[in-house]
């Protein structure tokens, strides 16, 4: 998994260390240093799309039914969707290891 | 064919950037190296020159714009001095990490405090570690040579490093000497268009200058690290290259009546030439001294140098610099180690003289010849001395 961690050979980084192609920041996993993650309880959302808007990461996505669904690829576990969730739909659940 | 010029060094060095088809210059000026982009200012404003020309606001602002520039796959230029350099330093770094081919003319110069314009190698020792290749010129044909030598090098596909030729302030940047001034051809036919490797334009997105975290950053560091090392052979190549063109040669380290020489000087810059006179005189009177002097700073020769060295009983190393209590200018540490690597140990003593633009004459290079001399037959302890300090 290289190319997600950017753990490679000197010999392999590009010139200069350039990102010779756009979007390369999508393919680096952050989510692996989180202490506690967002769960939402659908009951409680209202699909105000709050999460979506202030997550840094771009971690929350829409989902068929209209609610907002975490990547936990990304997710640093902040908790920014936890506070501004207008419901308190959004728990912060400790990670278990 | 080029022509055989009277000129001032500074704008014979302009005059070869602007041979050198350069696409963009930014610069601000600075004693002693403003008559070199000033003379650009006017290639430029006068319609001789089709290059950007960018007056900016600070050197700091001077090396942001050529990295700029030459990440978007132009040629670029600038020069400066002292404190100046010490402003640009930060942008210095960034330029050699994302292997950008800009090449500067430093007209060295002290370091204040005290304000000092005058000529020394502080800046050049301040810099030693910011990536870039750097040369060293003697004289005014030296800097056009090695100006035209150092786009050839950064450029080429297998270094893409920046490169400063270095060139002592007033005692070369101010003087007026005989110069051979190639023309367009003959430099069109040395240095072949800049082909970037990589470039910036929008219409194939590239992202210069990412942060790198602790997973890549010393992987970064040891292709930088790599890069170097093997400029080395593309250096010696170009001046290959270059000496069958035009009959000049240059060499990592170049000698002067080593052959025999039991003392050997080590120098570097303008102080060179009053060293060979130095040395004329005491071969004239049965002495046995020579003289090495070291035309490439980075990437340092260490091999080519020891090669030289280890021939001799004894080397004088010149400083033109400080470096603080170390018992050692900063060449005659990199040469101590240089040695002790390849497990050769001649007797070394280390002088630092013509800080701040103090004089160093023939008789100053007599002295330090019999001192070296009398430390090496007494056995006397390697030792440190600043020539001509007054007590």
């Amino acid at each position: 998994m290289a190319k997600e961690t950017g753990v490679v050979s000197w010999k392999d980084l590009a010139l200069g260390c350039t990102l010779t192609e756009p979007g390369t920041a999508a393919q680096l996993k952050t989510g692996d240093w989180r202490s506690m993650r967002p769960v939402t309880n659908y009951e409680l959302c209202n699909k105000c799309g709050q999460c979506y808007i202030f997550c840094p990461d771009m971690v929350y996505s829409r989902t068929a039914e209209g609610y907002y669904e975490a990547n936990y690829y990304y997710c640093k576990g902040c908790g920014i969707c936890a506070r501004e969730c207008p419901k308190d739909a959004i728990q912060m659940v400790e990670e278990e290891n | 064919m080029g022509k055989r010029v009277g000129m001032e060094v500074s704008i014979a060095a302009a005059e070869v950037v602007g041979l050198c088809d350069v696409d963009v210059i930014a610069a601000y000026p600075i004693t002693p190296q403003t008559h070199i982009v000033e003379h650009l200012s006017e290639l430029v404003a006068e319609g001789h020159l089709d290059a950007e020309f960018v007056p900016v606001e600070s050197e700091h602002s001077a090396m942001s714009t050529c990295v700029g520039a030459a990440a978007a796959g132009a040629r670029t230029f600038t020069s400066t001095s002292s404190q100046g350099y010490a402003l640009m330093a930060e942008i210095c770094y960034i330029a050699s990490s994302l292997r950008l081919p800009i090449v500067m003319a430093v007209a060295n110069r002290a370091l204040s405090a005290p304000i000092n314009i005058w000529n020394d190698h502080a800046d050049m020792m301040m810099s030693r570690d910011t990536g870039w290749i750097q040369t060293v010129a003697e004289n005014g044909q030296e800097v056009v040579d090695l100006l035209l030598h150092a786009y050839r090098v950064a450029e080429d596909p297998r270094v893409l490093l920046p490169v400063i030729v270095n060139l002592d302030g007033f005692t070369l940047s101010h003087m007026i000497e005989p110069i051979w001034l190639p023309d367009k051809e003959e430099v069109d036919r040395y240095l072949p268009p800049y082909k970037p490797k990589l470039r910036l334009d929008p219409r194939n997105p590239m992202t210069f200058g990412p942060v790198g975290m602790p997973e890549v950053y010393t992987e970064a560091k040891k292709a930088q690290d790599e890069a170097m090392n093997g400029a080395l052979p593309v250096i010696i190549e170009a001046w290959g290259e270059f000496e069958k063109q035009f009959g000049r040669a240059y060499r990592p380290v170049e000698t002067y009546k080593t052959d025999g020489a039991e003392i050997l000087f080590l120098t570097m810059g303008s102080i060179s030439e009053t060293a060979m006179t130095a040395v004329d005189k005491m071969r004239a009177e049965g002495k046995k001294v020579g003289l090495v002097r070291l035309r490439l700073w980075r990437p340092f020769p260490a091999k080519e140098l020891v090669d030289v060295l280890k021939r001799a009983k004894a080397v004088a190393v010149v400083d033109r610099a400080m470096a603080f209590s170390t018992r050692s200018g900063p060449l005659c540490v990199e040469v101590k180690a240089a040695l002790y690597d390849h497990g050769v140990s001649p007797y070394v003593q280390n002088f630092i003289a013509g800080l701040g633009g103090r004089d160093v004459t023939v008789e100053d290079f007599e002295a330090m010849a019999a001192k070296t001399g009398d430390g090496l037959s007494k056995g006397l302890p390697m030792a440190y001395e600043i020539v001509n300090v007054r007590e």
